[in-house]
Formats: structure tokens, sequence, C-alpha cells
């Protein structure tokens, strides 16, 4: 069976784009938030491979491994967002180079 | 040009360009709003390659909810006082340079043709169930031996229904842990976000005005001896 226009190809190549430019955020960006959306942003690009794939190889792994990483995903910004309030009532501040103290 | 592939070139777009404007909008409120806007077109691709019950999990975990955590802690922060962006500075075009090479990288290894075209059957095996009936085939071999197969039922009821066949049967142990981690997570999150006892509390709680009514006493006796 031939691959129809939206090819696999085509799917990996988009989320590898999401996944630069997730990690450009994470990077560049001094704003705690909005690092943390950049990883969201990267998660769900690796979350676009896994379904692409399990649909290339007829398999459910994909499926069961890509809603593995959303529970993660959403642990992860719990944590990261409670630790992100408590920096602000304690420095008021989000950003990411004041954050260099790590006895509070 | 196929429907399918516009509708996926419509849908790559917008998440290229919502990625792009949720790293480069200044305000978190508005990165947000294009992160929820990027997350329902990556919902769309879900669908789009069989994968509807991941889909919808995306639309109802992701928009849903942790977009309204992030949009609770936006509006919990005073947006005065943001961060400055170093822009231009040597670090900024550092981390450009490292998402660049990273793209290209991808670029080399994903090729028109690096993959096999998808198993004959893919759509129908994404919704499809397998289940062991107990029965058994008897087949004869040339040399007059017998061996048996097992015989499965197979059944297509849907995507969601296969997902679930596939979590609670062979990888039940992982989705326990799953839920251990989500409790984990709850109570750690509770605990680093719970508040110390703030001036306000401490002023109302019953211990402290006991403790002040003594203290002023014990003053006075002080002043007067």
């Amino acid at each position: 069976m031939p691959d129809v226009p939206p090819t696999t190809e085509a799917y990996l190549l988009l989320s590898g784009t999401m996944f630069a430019i997730g990690l450009v955020g994470v990077i560049i960006r001094r704003n705690m938030i909005t690092v943390l959306m950049c990883i969201e942003l990267m998660l769900n690009a690796v979350n676009i491979n896994l379904v692409a794939f399990s649909h290339l190889l007829g398999s459910l792994e994909g499926h069961v491994f890509a809603i593995f990483v959303i529970t993660v995903a959403a642990g992860e910004a719990a944590v990261g967002l409670a630790i992100i309030i408590q920096l602000y009532r304690l420095q008021s501040t989000i950003n990411v180079d004041d954050a260099r103290e790590l006895n509070g | 040009m196929t429907p399918a592939f516009l509708i996926f070139f419509i849908t790559g777009t917008l998440i290229v360009a919502c990625s792009i404007l949720v790293v480069a909008m200044r305000n978190p409120v508005h990165s947000a709003l294009f992160l929820l806007l990027t997350f329902l077109c990556v919902a769309i691709l879900f669908v789009m390659k069989g994968a509807e019950f991941v889909g919808a999990v995306q639309v109802l975990v992701y928009a849903g909810g942790i977009m309204v955590l992030f949009l609770f802690v936006v509006m919990l922060i005073n947006v005065k006082m943001l961060p400055d962006e170093k822009v231009l500075s040597a670090f900024w075009k550092g981390g450009f340079g490292v998402g660049v090479a990273l793209f290209v990288i991808f670029l080399t290894i994903v090729r028109p043709g690096v993959y096999h075209a998808p198993v004959a059957n893919a759509d129908a095996a994404l919704k499809s169930v397998v289940t062991p009936t107990g029965k058994h085939r008897r087949h004869h071999n040339p040399d007059g031996s017998i061996y048996r197969t097992r015989l499965v039922r197979r059944e297509t009821p849907g995507n969601s229904e296969a997902v679930a066949m596939a979590l609670y049967n062979d990888y039940l142990v992982p989705f326990e842990i799953a839920s251990l981690f989500l409790l984990v997570a709850m109570v750690g999150a509770i605990v680093i976000g719970k508040r110390v006892l703030g001036a306000y509390e401490e002023e109302t709680n019953p211990d402290f005005i006991l403790e002040k009514v003594e203290t002023e006493k014990e003053v006075k006796e002080a002043m007067s001896a």
C-alpha cells in the first residue's frame, strides 16, 4: 500500500520543526512560564512522531506511549508551575537568571 | 493535491506559525493562547493518522487542563514585572544556532523515501481488537504429526476500544505506575505551592493573639517594676 500524500516523512519533518522551535524557546527565553510552555511544545512534537510511526507500523504501541507522554506532561506542568509560584512569592521574579540560589 | 494533503498543509503551516509565535510573544497570555491553537491543530493531525483517542485526550487534557493551569498561573503573576529578554545578545544567537543545527540534523535523517510504505491494513489494525477464543485448530504436517494454533477473534470496534485493550492488557503495570505518578505529582504540587502562614493569617490565629496579650502583660510588668 503506497503512502498517501501526507506521508510519514511530512509528519516527521513537521514534528522536527516544532521540536527545534521549542528547543530554541527553552534556550533563549528568560520568562519561566514561557520556558515551561516551550517544553510542552517539545513533548507534543514527540507525540506527533509516535502517532505517525504507529500508523506506519500498524501497531497501537505508539498511541499508548503518546498517552503516557501526555500524563507525564500534565504532572510536569503542575509541579513546574507550583515551583514558579513559590519562586515568585519568595523573590518576586520569574526570571530564569535570578533563580540561581537553591536555598530559597 | 488531495484534500487530505491540503488539510495537512494548512494545519502544518498553522502549527509552525503558532509555535514560532509562542516563542516570540512577550506577554505570556498571548503565548498561552497560541499554544492552545497549536495543541488543537496537533489534535487534527492525530485524527488524520487514525489516532482518534489520542486526539481526544490531547484536546481534553492539553487544551482543557494544562492550558487552564498555565492561564491561572499567568493571572497570579504580575505581568508588569516581566523579565527583560536579552534580544540579539550572543547567548540569544547561540540558542538560534543550536535550533538550526538540530533542524538540519533532522533534515539529513528524514528524507523522502527513507521509510517503507505503511503496512497493508494499517488503518484497520489501529481499530481492531484481537482476543483469544480458547479454541485451537489442528494442523497436519506432511510427516503425520499434528500441531495446534490458537484461534483468535478479530473485531474492529474502533480506535478507543483498541487503545483500551492495549492499555489494560499489555500495559497494565505502566498504567498503574502512571496513576501513582499523577498522585505523587499532585501531592508535590500542593506541598510546593502551599503558602507559608502569612502575616494576615498569623494575626487572626488565636495562638498568636494570646501570645501577643501575654507579651504586652510582661512588658507592662517590666515597666512598672
